[in-house]
């Protein structure tokens, strides 16, 4: 298993968190991983992204420059990293906030409109769980099973009402048929 | 060995430190080394250590120097320019024989610079870290594991040798998260700190630390006997990992977050039929020059890979004085290099060669 993953979206939107998440089950489950967050004055509210390996052999360079799997949380993200996504690789869109589709066909993409059905439901702030949920489900090495139990490692006591939330978001994108 | 958990390489960092025993912490923050200090700041007390933010970079090396002489495992962190205005601290530490263990998480410069991750303090660490004749050890960790690893060998080199020992990381590898695990206990012996000033309690004779010798006599025996010591560190401490050598045409040399560049380029290569391996020094000073040696007996040509102007390079032709050409293959100022770029340059490199 490989996977080389980039999530991208504005600050506050929680893309470093869920690629903590990410990392977090991937270790569980007895992989090699790491983590590697976009740093800087862009943390206050610009872009944020962070780049994501999860991988049975050891990690040379953590950073992805060209991504199997793009999670886009806002339009300038996309823009960014469509050209770098690799050859059959997958994207997730935010259908919420990016509204034009990725031009290119050599990539598999799915649209969750993540924000809407958060703000729906009552987790403002929890799109990135959603999208979580949905890469989950459509990528080969992940199970929902590892994604919960790291996020009980991750959200930290002080946050305990938020851990029952989280896991719903997940979830529901895990459920989303689209 | 415990558990393993996922950490930054800032938090790593400081969580080895304490578990090394270091009880005090001296330092002013700077992107991108910022959560080494919150992370003390945080740990420390329940600790039963010491955590202080200075006024200054230079107030809290002098602090260092003061907690060093009276005999505590003390660490200071900073990010390139913090490291420059500590640089007297640590000119009066190493001519006063003091272990303290000092963190860069090099960032681009000159100058104010960028907070970019860059390798470009590699000269004054090796070379220049203050005024006068003297080293520092350093050492370059490349993943969150080794920073944890190499943190509990930086106290006990310290201790051993009574100098100051670098850790040299860089943006990437302070900033990134990697699952690691702490080992209970180091393995070196260390003697007691008898020189240490802790108070005679009118049972000894008084220790002093100083740097300052009015005689230049009594200084150049200071010194001579400090040169000793290194020609006995360069005998036992230079510390290297080969990988994929025993057979390179091309030996690629780079340590830290531009070694891990380097293999992907390394492993892109070998699939490619190129005969090429990677040097990843561990140490810097001392420079692992035994092991460059042995490589360059069988070795057409040698990559220096680095996120610099090229400052190793100089460190390779030394080390194998000059018998194998040294190429250079880097980004400098917060850019990284992507592994295609060292492999188009060994690519380049092994086209010349046939």
């Amino acid at each position: 298993m490989k996977n080389e993953i980039v999530i991208a979206g504005f600050g506050g939107q929680g893309i470093l968190f869920s690629g903590k998440v990410m990392v977090y089950a991937g270790m569980m489950d007895g992989h090699q991983v790491s983590w590697l967050p976009s740093y800087g004055p862009e943390m206050r509210g610009g872009t944020a992204n962070c780049s994501v390996i999860i991988s049975d052999s050891p990690i040379g360079s953590p950073i992805v420059n060209d991504p199997e799997i793009l999670i886009a949380m806002n339009l300038p993200s996309l823009d960014k990293f469509e050209d770098a996504i690799v050859p059959n690789g997958v994207a997730f869109i935010d259908s919420t906030l990016i509204t034009r589709k990725v031009a290119r066909e050599d990539v598999k993409s799915f649209y969750i409109p993540s924000t809407q059905m958060a703000n729906d439901n009552g987790m403002t702030g929890l799109a990135n769980m959603i999208m979580l949920g949905k890469v989950i489900r459509e990528v080969p090495g992940f199970e929902l099973d590892s994604i919960i139990a790291a996020i009980k490692k991750v959200v930290p006591a002080r946050k305990a009402e938020m851990l029952e939330k989280n896991i719903k978001a997940v979830e529901m994108g895990y459920n989303y048929e689209g | 060995m415990a558990e393993k958990v996922l950490m930054k390489g800032n938090e790593a960092l400081a969580e080895a430190a304490m578990r090394a025993g270091c009880r005090f912490f001296f330092g002013y923050p700077i992107t991108p080394q910022t959560e080494v200090a919150a992370y003390m700041a945080k740990h420390m007390r329940k600790n039963g250590g010491t955590y202080l933010q200075a006024e200054s970079e230079i107030a809290a090396i002098n602090m260092v120097l003061g907690a060093a002489s009276a005999g505590q495992r003390v660490l200071t962190s900073s990010s390139s320019p913090g490291i420059s205005l500590k640089s007297e601290g640590i000119s009066y530490l190493a001519g006063s024989d003091l272990p303290a263990v000092i963190i860069n998480i090099q960032r681009g410069g000159p100058g104010l610079g960028g907070i970019q991750p860059s390798q470009s303090d590699y000269f004054q660490a090796t070379r220049g870290l203050g005024h006068g004749d003297f080293h520092v050890i350093v050492v370059a960790p490349s993943t969150v594991q080794e920073m944890v690893n190499l943190t509990y060998d930086a106290f006990d080199m310290a201790d051993l040798y009574r100098m100051p020992v670098m850790i040299l990381g860089d943006g990437i590898l302070g900033q990134m998260m990697e699952p690691a695990e702490f080992p209970t206990e180091s393995s070196r012996k260390l003697p007691a700190k008898d020189w240490a000033t802790t108070g005679t309690k009118g049972e000894r004779k008084k220790n002093i630390v100083n740097s300052l010798y009015l005689d230049p006599a009594e200084l150049e025996r200071t010194n001579f006997e400090r040169y000793e010591r290194y020609e006995k560190i360069k005998a036992t401490e230079q510390k290297a990992e080969c990988f994929m050598t025993e057979d390179a045409d091309i030996v690629v040399v780079a340590y830290g977050a531009a070694a891990r560049v380097a293999k992907n380029a390394v492993l892109a290569a070998r699939d490619a039929g190129i005969k090429v391996g990677i040097v990843r020094p561990i140490t810097l000073w001392p420079y692992p020059s035994d092991t460059l040696k042995e490589v360059a007996k069988t070795a057409k040509a040698f990559l220096s890979v680095e996120l610099s102007m090229g400052q190793m390079v100089e460190d390779i032709k030394l080390s194998i004085d000059c018998a194998k050409p040294v190429y250079l293959c880097n980004r400098t100022g917060g850019m990284v290099m992507k592994p295609d770029e060292v492999l188009a340059k060994i690519k380049e490199i092994s086209g010349g060669l046939k």
